[in-house]
């Protein structure tokens, strides 16, 4: 049997060491040897979202890269996103406009958002809806979650000006 | 003693009706919630299942020898590790289980019934050795014909699933066996004489394609059993204690043995109401004496896990000129997958529940086929017939030249209306949701040229059942809820909104726990839009226990009669002659005091919830069509419907934004793809294709009240009824827009072009 | 499985040719990926490219723009020049997947994948696009539309690799387009694609076109007929329908589960119309 990949990387902005076998995907590693179980594995095949992460500010998919490619590179995950017990804006509004049912697309949806509104901090509905259009939902029909997105941008301006 | 509760069913009400953050949220924004495959256990092992690649075959030899001197595989379970049992309907959701099949079903027996069918498992050290286990497996096939659709199944000469079934429900029993399992008849009235009165008729065939659910969460599970025959189960599914009864049936254990957790939820929408991994997950377990997990790929799903039915439906209906209805008849058939027990009873008593009608008659087939057993899916057997006769209601509307939200007013069942299905309708929102509908600005607003609406209205029963709740007052008057029915969209909050306000508390002091097999008595799944009802009237229940504890505690504080005592806004009030007597006792203070007073103070309850109240809804919907392409655009959509009272209102209107859209993914673009081999092409969500946030507008909702009698504030069921209407609804605005009516689903772009060309070949004749 | 992140090309050249153990380029991922996990392939080594400056540099080199071959939708996309001179191109690349998929997808993945369906392909031949393959021969310069030889076939040699692509600067008025129908909005695989390149002289003559389509036959074609039916003419009405005549022609489609051949050939001319008209529109704007 192959010997396992030692990979150093960062996660969340912390340096974490791994090792892992060199099939094993991005998210089976943050899973299933970090633990790091809030990235959600709903096809592996890159048609869902709900494993999206951020690798040197770029949003992908978790399950389509390798974990060996994350050596040297900064991975972010949904577990990173609150600051100490202060949620981000976008988990915020989440809550408020019940933007969840089962929740077990929204780690990848708040992933996937916040790398938008990081980039274009005033979308318009439809600049959301396809941005977003990579992460599937079927439960909230969506409409709650637009909404969300746009009133955090909203709120995120107002608090940034 | 008095309690708050019942006063306030007519009267205003604190809680019920506000949108309170939901209380596990912050775990669910968080990442922090686990979900079934979150679990990990030391020592655990992973489990991985053989499928057969034949959608029908005799099995003659299964080998596992080498995959078990694999380095690293621990157990290997097939056919011979379950026992056999005998046939046993047992409801399970909406739908009725047979443990002859359920057995047959998590690991193939004679024969293998679809591509897909679990034919060995393995548990192993790692994901690569599991896999490179099931390699070693040799199994035996005598592959046999297969037959996939349901007319061809019904053919007398279709190759037959179960050669020992024979029709019930008809009389002479036949004496050759089919693929039919049964046939089921509902109706009332003369409608040969319905039709001989009616001005105008229309009948017409319906073809629908079967549908998954579409979860994004697949199956999965961790299952641990100890030497000494006690097992532990944790799970994703709506309803763990069926889990419990299913498992300990199959494998021969008693249900005070295995313990079910169910864990967070990512979606089931009836998918999740039946048992596949966790009898293997258990058996492995057993067998190897080590924790195992077992996880569906995505493939997995779409091959082996329940679609809805896929069914051939026709329907006849007559009405006279000024827009009575004088007959409705209808035939379905409906695809059960692999095993008997398709939705088409339900789709019978639904296909025309939204008309008072004197004379109707519809008659079902419960059809076998090389396809994954059926499971339910949001309102079961209901969307396809209700398309069906919303079509044709639609098309006579514009035969007589009448507004169709008007012909349906004139028809509408109501209070004292006897269904179709046989009992009489209570107080029902069906004219109230067509009268908002006609109201709406959408449906005044002005299409552009080429646009077309459509409207169409739905009916679901709605079910109640057994159902417990505790109530744990904490020594500092905050209250854990402890329910049995998994929170699958915010039902956590809508219990703890019942709960505060018929103890007159504060919500926040509420926080909600969803138990374990075995730390709360029996209670019935999440499904059948019963969770806000039922476990909504048990926490009720529980409420007024713990008020009259609490009574009976203040009583002897004063050392006054306990019937002396009222609980009025969270706190116990001297009353009658004593009233203002003595200072109140929040909860809070005789929580404090509970200790000296008697001890613990819980409220619990356990009931039998009746009275669902039956949940009606009408969509508008507007499309456009490329004319080159075929495809459908939804441009606006607006759900009406009847929630009896909205106890969450957000929560309600996600279960009718969510019903819709998954209807607009049901009416243009999903659908299996199988070769002629019987085997799946389209196993992902890349071609199968459920709707995208960039594919649907903003979903508008209004939420009509008209409040359910047998539930204190009013509630009836509001999951369900959402996904009836949008596939009639959107093939009326098609019909509006092409003068085209499609009858077969999906409306996929090249059926419409097809559709669109055909009609343009005689005009290019011309 | 070995995992391999080579710097320059000649290791990736030495990794990939000869008898030892069989390599496999690394770009994105977005395919390879999704092939590993469904085990349709198993490679011994898996050589990641992306440590490589040579294909993840766009540069202006002279009359044509360098894209390295694993340069990423997301980031052809923030290009303006890129954009300013082959929007057809980078519309084609934008258009796989979803954000997340443009994160990390390539020109050369959906180029090497071979996948008929392939988005960037037609529009990279409308452009008249080259790839630079690096050897055991050292590189050479192939069209791109020499290297895809049918479904999942390449023309490529032993220990070949695409390194970079060369796109054409366009003379004044030029402009490209490509336009897919898919059945949903987005993530889905084209049914039909379309990719028109053009070229007008000043009064609006078209002096030059190329029309391309994909997934209506094993590799992505170039339909000379439907860019001779524009050229001379000033693109109106009738020279595009004679355009769109002429893909449909060209159309050798198969029914499969994104959709009947019939339905293709049909779409096909429909789109080819589509995008010359925006290719016309873009032009005459340039
Ligand atoms: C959800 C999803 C949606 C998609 N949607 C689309 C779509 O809309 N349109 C579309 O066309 N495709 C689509 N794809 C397919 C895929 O994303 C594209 O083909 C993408 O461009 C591949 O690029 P990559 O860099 O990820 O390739 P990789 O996966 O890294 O490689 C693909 C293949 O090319 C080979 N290869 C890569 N680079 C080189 C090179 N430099 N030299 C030689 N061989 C090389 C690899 O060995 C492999 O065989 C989709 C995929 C997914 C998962
Ligand atoms: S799990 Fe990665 S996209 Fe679905
Ligand atoms: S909330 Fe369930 S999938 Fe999105």
């Amino acid at each position: 049997m192959m010997a396992k990949a030692h990979v150093t990387t960062t996660i969340n902005g912390d340096p974490v060491e791994f090792l892992c076998d060199v099939e094993q995907t991005l998210l089976d590693v943050l899973r299933d040897e970090l633990h790091l179980t809030g990235s959600k594995e709903g096809c592996a095949s890159g048609d869902c979202g709900a494993c999206s992460v951020v690798v040197d500010g770029r949003l992908v998919c978790a399950c389509l890269m390798l974990g060996v490619e994350a050596q040297g590179h900064s991975v972010e995950t949904i577990e990173g996103m609150a600051t100490g017990d202060r949620l981000h804006p976008l988990q915020t509004k989440f809550l408020e406009h019940a933007a969840l049912q089962c929740g077990v697309c929204t780690p990848g949806f708040l992933v996937a958002a916040k790398s938008l509104l990081d980039r274009n901090p005033d979308p318009t509905e439809t600049e959301v809806r396809y941005w977003l259009a990579g992460n599937l939902c079927r439960c909230t029909g969506y409409d709650k979650i637009v909404r969300a997105v746009l009133d955090a941008a909203a709120e995120m301006r107002g608090a940034t000006a | 003693m008095t309690d708050g509760s019942q006063e306030k069913a007519n009267g205003a009400t604190r809680w019920i009706g506000t949108r309170p953050v939901r209380p596990d949220g912050v775990d669910k924004v968080t990442g922090r919630a686990r979900f079934g495959a979150d679990v990990h256990l030391p020592n655990m092992l992973v489990g991985k299942v053989l499928r057969s690649p034949h959608a029908h075959a005799r099995l003659k030899s299964i080998d596992t020898t080498r995959a078990r001197s694999l380095p690293g595989v621990k157990a290997v379970v097939t056919r011979d590790d379950f026992e056999d049992l005998p046939s046993e309907f047992v409801p399970a959701g909406e739908m009725l289980v047979n443990y002859r099949d359920i057995v047959r079903n998590v690991m193939a027996r004679e024969k293998v019934l679809y591509e897909g069918h679990p034919v060995a498992a393995v548990a192993a050290v790692g994901e690569r050795a599991a896999k490179e286990a099931l390699d070693l497996i040799e199994v035996g096939y005598e592959v046999l014909p297969h037959v996939m659709d349901v007319e061809e199944a019904m053919a007398p000469d279709a190759p037959l699933l179960h050669e020992d079934m024979i029709t019930a429900g008809v009389e002479p029993a036949p004496e050759t066996p089919s693929n039919v399992a049964k046939v089921v008849e509902f109706g009332h009235g003369d409608v040969e004489a319905g039709f001989a009165e009616a001005d105008v008729m229309v009948e017409r065939e319906f073809r629908t394609r079967p549908v998954h659910q579409g979860y994004i969460e697949p199956h999965s599970c961790v299952a641990s059993f100890s030497e000494d025959g006690q097992a532990e189960l944790w799970c994703t599914t709506q309803g763990h204690f069926i889990v419990r009864g299913h498992c300990a049936k199959l494998l021969g254990m008693e249900v005070s043995r295995l313990r079910v957790t169910a864990s967070e939820i990512g979606g089931g929408f009836g998918g999740k109401t039946v048992v596949y991994l966790e009898p293997l997950a258990l058996m492995l377990s057993r067998k190897s004496g080590n924790p195992v997990k077992m996880t569906m790929s995505r493939e997995e799903v779409f091959r082996a896990s329940g679609p809805a039915p896929g069914t051939c439906i026709r329907v006849r209906v007559g009405v006279r000129r000024d827009g009575r209805i004088t007959a409705g008849e209808a035939e379905l058939k409906y695809q059960a997958g692999a095993f008997q027990g398709s939705p088409v009873q339900l789709g019978c008593m639904c296909a025309f529940a939204p008309y008072d009608l004197e004379n109707v008659k519809v008659t079902g087939y419960d059809v076998v086929a090389n396809r994954p057993k059926a499971t339910a899916y949001r309102a079961p057997g209901a969307p396809q017939s209700e398309f069906a006769v919303e079509s044709v209601i639609d098309e006579l509307a514009k035969a007589i030249g009448m507004d169709p939200v008007a012909l349906r007013l004139k028809n509408a069942a109501k209070e004292g209306t006897r269904a179709a299905y046989g009992p009489t309708f209570g107080p029902v929102g069906l004219v109230e949701t067509l009268e908002a509908a006609g109201a709406h600005e959408h449906y005044r607003a002005r299409l552009a040229p080429g646009q077309g609406r459509g409207v169409a209205s739905g009916f679901w029963f709605n079910i109640g059942g057994e159902t417990c709740a505790n109530l744990n007052l904490g020594e500092d008057g905050t209250i854990a809820l402890v329910a049995g029915t998994p929170d699958i969209g915010g039902s956590r909050a809508a219990l703890c909104l019942q709960a505060a306000e018929a103890l007159g508390v504060d919500v926040e002091t509420i926080r909600p726990l969803i138990a374990d097999t075995s730390s709360l008595g029996y209670t019935f799944l999440t499904g059948g839009s019963r969770t806000a009802f039922a476990s909504g009237m048990a926490v009720i229940e529980a409420s007024k226990d713990m008020i009259g504890q609490l009574c009976e505690r203040a009583a002897k504080i004063w050392d006054i009669p306990v019937d002396a005592v009222e609980w009025v806004e969270g706190e116990a009030r001297p009353a009658g002659a004593n009233a203002g007597e003595f200072e109140s006792l929040p909860l809070a203070d005789l929580a404090g005091l509970a200790g000296k007073t008697g001890g613990p103070i819980v409220g619990r309850a356990q009931i039998n919830a009746q009275g669902a109240g039956p949940s009606f809804g009408t969509h508008v919907v507007d499309v456009d069509v490329d004319r080159e392409t075929g495809r459908v655009e939804i441009l606006r959509y607006t759900v009406i419907q009847d929630a009896g009272k909205a106890v969450h209102p957000d929560y309600v209107e996600g279960q009718m934004q969510g019903g819709a859209v998954q209807g607009i993914g049901w009416a243009l673009n999903e659908e299996y793809v199988y070769d002629e081999n019987g085997r799946l092409e389209n196993p992902g969500f890349l071609d199968y294709r459920i709707p995208v946030c960039s594919d649907v507008p903003m979903i508008d909702t209004v939420i009509v009240e008209v409040p359910n009698p047998t539930h204190p504030y009013g509630v009836r069921g509001v999951g369900e009824t959402p996904i009836i209407p949008p596939m009639a609804a959107i093939a009326n605005a098609v019909e509006g827009a092409l003068g085209i009516r499609f009858t077969d689903l999906p409306m996929s772009p090249p059926r419409v072009l097809k559709a669109l060309d055909e009609a343009r070949l005689p005009e290019a004749a011309d | 499985m070995r995992y391999e992140a080579p710097e320059s090309v000649g290791e990736v050249v030495s990794l990939l040719a000869g008898d030892g153990p069989r390599g496999r380029v690394l770009a994105g991922g977005t395919d390879l990926l999704v092939q590993l996990r469904a085990g349709m392939i198993a490679p011994d080594v898996i050589i990641d490219i992306k440590g490589i400056g040579e294909t993840r540099e766009i540069r202006e080199n002279g009359d044509v723009l360098v894209v390295g071959a694993a340069v990423t939708g997301a980031e052809l996309g923030e290009h303006a020049t890129a954009r300013a001179m082959w929007p057809g191109v980078v519309e084609a690349l934008e258009l796989i997947g979803s954000t997340q998929i443009q994160g990390r997808a390539s020109l050369a993945g959906n180029l090497c994948n071979a996948s008929p369906a392939a988005d960037t392909v037609p529009a990279l031949i409308a452009a008249a696009a080259t790839c630079t393959v690096a050897g055991p021969s050292g590189t050479r310069n192939v069209p791109v539309e020499d290297v895809c030889t049918g479904p999942g076939q390449l023309s490529l040699g032993d220990g070949e690799f695409v390194v970079a692509f060369e796109l054409p600067k366009p003379p004044p008025r030029s402009a490209d387009a490509y336009l897919r129908f898919i059945p949903r909005t987005e993530m889905d695989i084209a049914v039909v694609g379309a990719g028109v390149s053009l070229s007008l002289d000043e009064d609006g003559w078209c002096t030059a076109a190329r029309v391309t389509l994909g997934a209506v036959a094993p590799t992505a074609i170039l339909v000379e007929e439907a860019g001779a039916a524009l050229i001379g003419t000033g693109c109106g009405d009738a020279a595009i329908e004679a355009t769109a005549a002429a893909a449909r022609a060209a159309c050798r489609p198969i029914d499969d589960k994104r959709g009947t051949a019939e339905y293709r050939t049909k779409v096909a001319g429909v789109l080819a119309a589509r995008a010359a008209r925006t290719a016309v529109e873009r032009a005459r704007n340039a």
